[in-house]
């Protein structure tokens, strides 16, 4: 019992910590502001009343919030292995592709069987192309963050091809894009919201995260592999599937952000249509510690500063990127957090005396921001 | 040494250099004080070359490299002490003697007068050895200070002009070369002679075919260079097998192989009557091996997890309900229980607690009842007392011959001769990769095994009982 | 059509001529996008201020070589983890150089003029190609041998080759690894900062939000593919520029290959290469860059 208590005061301290880092990176923002001459206290008054102050606000941060989670995710449930999973991004258009491809070769299907179809094909598309990095990973070929850097050009200029060739819409002749889904192919939108049904498949996907983590055994054999993946090894546990499977699962699920903002928000694959989703993504699951209720807030707060800063734009006159700083900010103090505790002399002659020992302080160096007990 | 040359900080007494009392805080002060040293890993990056290498430790290194002068200057060290070597060489190319050579060559054209050298023969050949020693004689000639860490007395008696014996940080003694004997270091180095063997009753079935065997199996291991040899070992039931060895002598290589983490290069390994050379790790240990390993910490427990739930690690299948989707945690928690009570005399951790909170010791005792609670029918057990204080230590022990006399076949891999000669009903010596010797306890000595680990060369090496 | 490839490639090239002095110092800086952007708004500020585009060159490099010191801080200082700093990096880099830019947007400055060497620019043809530029698009080749003969011929090169390999040996040798780090990034950061100012200096002559439009991301994926080399930089360079050259030769001969699918293959042959070369030591990464990749977990 004692322990829960401490355990909840663990985590209260963590949270207070997480808002004291927000806060100053909004301090630090409010100073650069003055000093480019614009009034900090209306562009937050702005923000939080054009995206808290109305309804249409909520539903777009939620809007907004869908295919962040869902690219969180997709870095979360690798990194929770050990995995850097960059390629969010790549495998996001890899799934609006495929999920492209069923739309338009069976839009003759009903919308019971066209909306799961497009799902499906959408978190296999991801999946598929997490899948490439995951095996080079496990045959020792390479990294897997280089190669899925690298794949995101790939997916990008792949679905570029279509989009300007096979796939292109004749009828609207100066934007390169697909003709306009059926709406069996349509996810369902809410009432006149721009919300869809990607919600749901967000909140299934960090209550499923959260649950498989913490309940099953899969969830234990992924904790033992991202604590020590040699202990793991040396007790028989089935690494190279773990790996693999959270990489299909991870990609697939960057596909269903991909899926819904084609199937809903767009209604047509167009080039270029994800602000770096893949990215920002990864940045909240850092931000987050990759734990799943941290996605959300994190999530949350991303959205809420991106949509912000459309209204920053037309009310103060600010570039829309502006709100990027606020990120950014937050970003370094939370990054920044880590140091390591051993003098530089002390540790190094460690290595140097031990055999075996460089590993072991390699991972030490960048453990950031682990969950707390 | 690390302290000489500036790795660690003294926390007290002084360093005289030429009766100067000097301080070294960085590896830098070393160097500039004229110190270099040689390490184990050596302090080589392969991606460059022999000159690079060289270059960086240069004390006047201009801002502009010149290879050709730097060159140069290595090719009439290198003559000198017959450390002939390409500068142009990149190192990952060069085998472990030639690196050693550069590594050497680095510290005498940094202008250092005391050498010290950290096992500098645990990575050569026989025959690199004895290059090395002629190195010495030069650099002794050419008034080099040499300082050789070795725990090889051959090496010592063939090279030494004065020999100092540590034994856990202490100087326990100094000898002049023409009064010191091998038996005499062995004698300092081990301490007090070790009490006469156990003689115990029942000795192992050797009747039955063994539950763990190794056949002339071999492992290359290209970093180390000493790997496994020609390594023929079996355990049968109910008996303990002892491993004598300095550790990094081939005895974690041999756990590996075992656990199926590296594939052998030749030989058999044979678990339970069947060829396990290319089982999977699960397999293995689904065949009854278990494993307490000399770095728990490193290589058996899961930072960030409780006790409990390090003590399922491996055995997790058997705690899952509705076929994955929960764990049955509170029957893990009553075997976890159950198995921390009856191993150990004094209280169990809590079996809440985060593993990395443990004392060394507990979690070393978190990692033996688990591995005990595998029921095995073979146990490697390297360093079992490691951490544990007196009355564990000897209530592992207990446990140890307990589970022999159930008849789990055990290896138990120590540095505590005491350990050895008390437990073992064979002894075998690990020198090298190689076995080089196999006694019942009671048909040697300290001694002899001590000088077999060092490397020492018995004409007549008596086979064991087999 | 090759003087459209030469100038499109030039801001790339710099940024990875950078990256490589950064990389090789064991530090991956994955925000070169804000990097570039920061460079290019800055320089295009200055410029605009004082109508002369050798003070905008300047700030835009001292600009560049600044914000690299934000991600010097985090990585080196505070032993943060290089792969998030360094997107934060690039969110931060796109955000303030939107806001330093913002008075610009639209406006007109006079930038760098081509500069046609005499004589050689009136060779017919080569003369046209090669010898009518800007003075950065001169100096990018004679650069990148300078700084090939920097990192393997001095002693500044060899250390910070040293602290990209291996910190340990690196101390061992009596380095100041960190202070070696920070002066990688900010060289990387200039030569960072040179490139976005070639963009909106010279390429272009205006300012546009996120102009750089990718190139700092194609800028680090082709430093791996010249495996940290600056001279295989170059040859990257042309490939990653010529992919484009060389589709509109076949669109013009009505060949039916997209120019997606070309310009796919730079990605394909960095990806090839790294896997096919993999046991090559000549072509390893920096073992330092290894750890940070691995180091994750």
């Amino acid at each position: 019992m004692s322990t829960l208590v401490q355990g909840n005061r663990t985590r209260l301290l963590f949270l207070l910590r997480y808002l004291a880092m927000i806060g100053l990176a909004l301090v630090v923002f409010a100073l650069l502001l003055l000093l480019f001459g614009k009034d900090p206290l209306r562009a937050y008054i702005d923000i939080l009343s054009s995206t808290l102050g109305s309804s249409y606000g909520i539903t777009e941060v939620v809007v907004k919030m869908i295919p962040l989670v869902l690219c969180a995710c997709a870095v979360m449930l690798p990194a929770r292995i050990g995995l850097v999973n960059v390629g969010g991004e790549g495998q996001l258009y890899m799934g609006a592709w495929l999920a492209t491809w069923g739309a338009l070769t069976f839009s003759q299907l009903p919308q019971a069987l066209g909306i799961p179809l497009v799902i499906l094909l959408g978190f296999i598309g991801g999946g598929l192309w997490a899948l490439i990095p995951a095996i080079l990973r496990a045959k020792g070929w390479l990294n897997e963050v280089i190669s899925t850097l690298l794949l995101n050009y790939i997916a990008i200029l792949f679905v570029g091809y279509f989009v300007f060739g096979p796939w292109r819409d004749t009828a609207s002749a100066n934007f390169p894009q697909t003709p306009k889904f059926v709406d069996a192919m349509r996810l369902p939108q809410f009432g006149d919201t721009r919300i869809h049904l990607g919600l749901f498949l967000a909140i299934a996907a960090v209550v499923l995260i959260y649950l498989v983590l913490r309940y099953t055994v899969w969830g234990y054999d992924m904790r033992a592999i991202g604590g020590n993946a040699e202990a793991s090894r040396r007790n028989g546990l089935p690494i190279t599937k773990t790996m693999l499977m959270v990489m299909f699962i991870g990609g697939g699920l960057a596909g269903l952000a991909g899926v819904g903002e084609v199937m809903a928000i767009e209604g047509r694959l167009r080039p270029n249509f994800s602000p770096g989703y893949g990215y920002i993504g990864f940045l909240i699951s850092w931000l987050a510690g990759h734990n799943p209720v941290g996605v959300v807030m994190m999530s949350f707060l991303m959205a809420v500063l991106t949509f912000g800063g459309d209204t920053l734009q037309i009310t103060q006159g600010m570039p829309f990127a502006t709100v990027n700083i606020i990120i950014a900010l937050i970003l370094f103090y939370c990054t920044g957090q880590v140091l390591s505790a051993e003098s530089e002399a002390v540790s190094y002659g460690y290595v140097l005396c031990h055999r075996g020992a460089r590993r072991r302080i390699a991972g030490g160096h960048c453990r950031t921001l682990r969950r707390p007990g | 040494m690390k302290c000489l040359y500036g790795f660690y900080r003294p926390t007290s007494g002084e360093i005289l250099i030429e009766g100067r009392q000097v301080h070294i805080a960085t590896p830098l002060d070393g160097r500039q004080l004229g110190i270099g040293m040689v390490f184990q890993n050596f302090t080589l990056i392969p991606a460059m070359t022999v000159a690079e290498n060289v270059a960086l430790f240069l004390p006047a290194l201009g801002i502009v490299l010149h290879p050709k002068a730097i060159q140069a200057r290595i090719r009439e060290v290198a003559t000198r002490y017959g450390l002939e070597i390409n500068p142009a060489a990149h190192v990952f190319d060069l085998s472990m003697g030639e690196r050693q050579k550069v590594e050497i060559l680095k510290i005498l054209l940094a202008g250092a007068r005391v050498l010290i050298f950290d096992e500098p023969t645990s990575v050569l050949a026989p025959h690199e050895v004895d290059g090395l020693f002629a190195i010495f004689d030069k650099l002794r000639q050419d008034g080099y200070a040499i300082l050789f860490i070795t725990h090889k007395l051959p090496e010592v008696m063939a090279s030494a002009q004065r020999i100092t014996v540590l034994r856990r940080g202490r100087v326990v003694g100094q000898l002049m070369r023409d009064e010191a004997t091998p038996q005499a270091i062995v004698r300092l180095m081990l301490g007090a002679e070790p009490p006469p063997p156990v003689q115990r009753e029942g000795l192992a079935n050797e009747a039955g075919a063994p539950l763990f065997e190794m056949n002339t199996l071999s492992l290359v291991d290209e970093h180390t260079g000493i790997g496994l040899k020609e390594v023929s070992l079996q355990i049968f039931a109910g008996e303990i097998v002892g491993v004598a060895g300095v550790s990094g002598n081939g005895q974690s290589e041999l756990a590996d192989v075992a656990l199926g983490l590296r594939r052998p290069d030749g030989g058999a390994f044979i678990l339970a009557g069947q060829d396990a050379s290319h089982w999977s790790t699960a397999t293995i240990l689904a065949h009854g091996l278990a494993c307490i390993p000399e770095d728990p910490l490193r290589m058996e427990a899961i930072p960030g997890m409780t006790v409990v739930e390090n003590m399922v690690l491996g055995e997790q299948l058997r705690y899952t309900a509705m076929g994955g989707l929960t764990m049955n945690w509170t029957g893990a928690r009553k075997d976890a229980e159950l198995f921390l009570n009856t191993t150990f005399v004094t209280t169990p951790p809590r079996l809440d607690w985060p593993v990395e909170n443990l004392s060394g010791g507990n979690l070393q005792r978190v990692v033996i009842a688990r591995e005990l609670s595998r029921q095995p029918a073979v146990l490697l057990a390297y360093y079992p007392a490691r951490g544990l204080d007196v009355s564990n230590a000897e209530a592992m022990r207990q446990l140890l011959l307990s589970y022999r006399s159930k008849g789990v076949g055990i290896l138990l891999v120590s540095e505590d001769m005491d350990e050895l000669f008390a437990l073992s009903d064979r002894l075998v010596v690990m020198y090298h990769g190689r076995i080089v010797g196999t006694f019942r306890p009671h048909e040697t000595t300290a001694d002899e095994i001590g000088h077999l680990m060092t490397g020492g060369s018995r004409e007549t090496t008596r086979e064991g009982a087999n | 059509m090759l003087v459209g490839a030469l100038q499109a490639g030039t801001a790339v090239l710099y940024a990875a001529l950078g990256e490589v002095i950064v990389e090789r110092a064991g530090v991956i800086n994955l925000g070169l996008e804000g990097t570039m952007l920061m460079g290019a708004s800055v320089g295009f500020a200055v410029t605009y201020q004082t109508g002369n585009p050798w003070l905008g060159l300047i700030a835009a490099a001292l600009a560049g070589a600044l914000f690299n010191l934000v991600l010097a801080f985090l990585v080196v200082t505070r032993g943060a983890n290089q792969l998030a700093s360094g997107l934060a990096l690039g969110f931060l880099g796109i955000g303030l150089s939107a806001l330093i830019g913002r008075p610009y947007v639209g406006q007109l400055i006079e930038g760098l003029r081509n500069v046609p060497l005499p004589i050689l620019a009136d060779i017919p043809f080569v003369g046209e190609v090669l010898f009518q530029h800007d003075v950065l698009i001169y100096a990018v080749i004679p650069l990148a041998f300078f700084l090939q003969w920097v990192l393997f011929s001095t002693r500044w090169g060899l250390s910070i080759r040293t602290v990209g390999e291996d910190k340990t040996v690196a101390y061992a040798a009596g380095l100041r690894t960190q202070w070696l780090q920070y002066q990688a990034l900010f060289v990387g950061g200039l030569l960072a900062g040179l490139g976005g100012a070639h963009l909106s200096l010279a390429f272009t002559g205006v300012w546009g939000e996120q102009m750089t439009s990718g190139r700092g991301f194609i800028a680090v994926a082709l430093v791996i593919f010249a495996a940290w080399n600056p001279l295989r930089a170059v040859l990257g360079a042309f490939l990653f520029g010529g992919a484009l050259a060389f589709q509109l030769q076949l669109q013009a001969r009505g060949a039916p290959v997209s120019p997606f699918f070309l310009d796919m293959i730079p990605y394909l042959l960095t990806l090839g290469v790294l896997i096919f070369l993999r046991g090559n030591r000549k072509f390893a990464m920096p073992a330092g860059l290894k750890t940070v990749f691995e180091g994750m977990r």
